[in-house]
């Protein structure tokens, strides 16, 4: 059960696809939250749409660190080995690359051989294709689709060395509507490293049913901002369905 | 117990290792340490956390360059308060198949073998950790793995915890205040900051003992 904060300037931000941001909080109270209810990791997306935001992220990433006792995944705006050394010196475990690595894939091995694979997520967004046959990889928080076919995508990563793919429904990601289990499905199919789904999610059931679909974990931002569902709430919940969570 | 001995922990910088969450996880229990890379440090700090990232050939490696071989074989041989995390447990044994050739610090008997059968690996994420009741600093619980290689049973002279993956493997040892965990006790919540608490006190009682027989 990983809760996800989206962060901009310093801040929680939450917002449908990123559009229309209103602040959601200060990041360091809430993972002391997250943490205290049973969240096994965290991750931070820096959505920060300047250079200076951006560079308020190691802040963030410091801060977090400093309280947080589990893993932290951080990404957004890594484009390169030096900026993902940045956040690891931080204080995050893991760096997740996203458009980067679409425009790049080498980066990816950059980054393996660089801080080891268990070091090295691949956060990708995926999209049904307009014709309904497969997915297409999207980039730029969506705004822009490739035409990249998403199991390919997802089976080159694992072999430059992603060891660890976020796997974000753009069709569903925040509609409520449930994971896209067809997607989980297909991808943890032709990948052996974990796949923790993303995008969709309302309740325990529809992360019963993404662990069904062949997801290691999964990941939820806007349930629990909203302070309707705590983590353990959830666990509790999900354990009642039969999936084995830690408590 | 003052400040400054409590203090006295030296964090060994392999310049492999993200030591962040490691520091992080002492300060939240008060104690600032130190990172280094010095032999002599190492030799003479009351307590030293050994983290390990990378591989066990490049971690070998930098042990020779360094000269903290000799420095960490003599603290566990004579049982002073060490603590290894993930390689830093694997780097206690005698070699492993990651990196044939590369010579462990041997001071537990054993090799390291990769995990074996279609499970996913790297291990990455939460398993449970079952002691044997002879551990005194390790527990039962949930502790945070990352790792594609493990040791299969526990060494003759240590007290262990296993965990399952495809088969039982060794998630830590501990014998006196030497501790090593193939976890990460920073990233396991409340279950690894009570390793961290218990591996303190204990060693915390050992310099006692210690200073009382200098006295």
């Amino acid at each position: 059960m990983i809760p996800c904060l989206d962060v901009r300037d310093g801040r929680v931000v939450k917002g449908v696809r990123f559009q229309g941001l209103r602040d959601a909080g200060d990041p360091v109270d809430q993972v002391v939250a997250y943490e205290a209810q049973g969240a096994d990791e965290i991750v931070i997306l820096d959505v920060s749409a300047t250079p200076e935001g951006r560079a308020n992220a190691s802040d963030t990433v410091r801060a977090v660190r400093e309280v947080l006792g589990i893993p932290l995944t951080v990404g957004g705006g890594v484009r390169e080995v030096e900026d993902a050394a940045v956040l690891l010196d931080a204080g995050a475990d893991k760096v997740a690359v996203n458009t980067a690595a679409v425009r790049e894939p080498a980066l990816l091995s950059r980054l393996a051989e660089r801080f080891g694979v268990q070091c090295t997520v691949l956060a990708l967004d995926a999209a049904k294709r307009a014709d309904g046959d497969g997915w297409e990889v999207v980039v730029r928080s969506g705004t822009e689709r490739t035409g990249k076919d998403v199991l390919e995508w997802a089976a080159e990563a694992e072999r430059r060395g992603a060891g660890e793919i976020v796997l974000t429904s753009w069709d569903r990601d925040g509609t409520k509507d449930g994971y896209d289990t067809e997607l989980l499905s297909a991808v943890s199919g032709v990948v052996s490293v974990p796949v923790i789904a993303s995008g969709g999610a309302a309740d325990a059931a529809h992360m019963a049913d993404a662990v069904r679909a062949g997801a290691d974990a999964v990941l939820a931002a806007s349930i629990f901002h909203d302070g309707v569902h705590t983590v353990g709430v959830v666990k509790h919940e999900l354990a009642g369905f039969g999936v084995e969570v830690r408590r | 117990m003052s400040g400054h001995e409590m203090s006295d922990v030296v964090v060994v910088r392999t310049g492999l290792a993200n030591v962040a969450s490691v520091l992080a996880a002492l300060r939240r229990l008060g104690v600032d340490g130190e990172l280094s890379d010095d032999a002599g440090r190492v030799r003479e700090a009351a307590r030293v956390v050994f983290p390990g990232v990378g591989s066990f050939g490049a971690v070998a490696a930098v042990l020779d360059e360094t000269g903290l071989r000799g420095a960490l074989r003599e603290r566990v041989e004579q049982r002073l308060p060490t603590l290894g995390i993930c390689l830093g447990m694997q780097v206690l044994f005698e070699s492993s198949e990651e990196s044939p050739g590369a010579v462990g610090l041997g001071v537990a008997a054993g090799t390291v073998g990769r995990f074996v059968g279609d499970m996913t690996v790297p291990q990455m994420g939460w398993n449970r950790v079952q002691t044997d009741g002879s551990c005194v600093i390790l527990r039962s619980g949930y502790g945070y793995f990352a790792n594609s290689y493990r040791v299969e049973s526990v060494p003759a002279g240590w007290a262990g915890a296993v965990s399952e993956y495809g088969g039982g493997f060794v998630a830590g040892i501990e014998r006196g205040s030497v501790v090593a965990c193939q976890f990460h006790p920073e990233l396991s919540g409340d279950y690894g900051r009570g390793i961290f608490e218990r591996w303190l006190a204990a060693s915390e009682q050992r310099s006692s003992v210690d200073s009382g027989v200098v006295a």
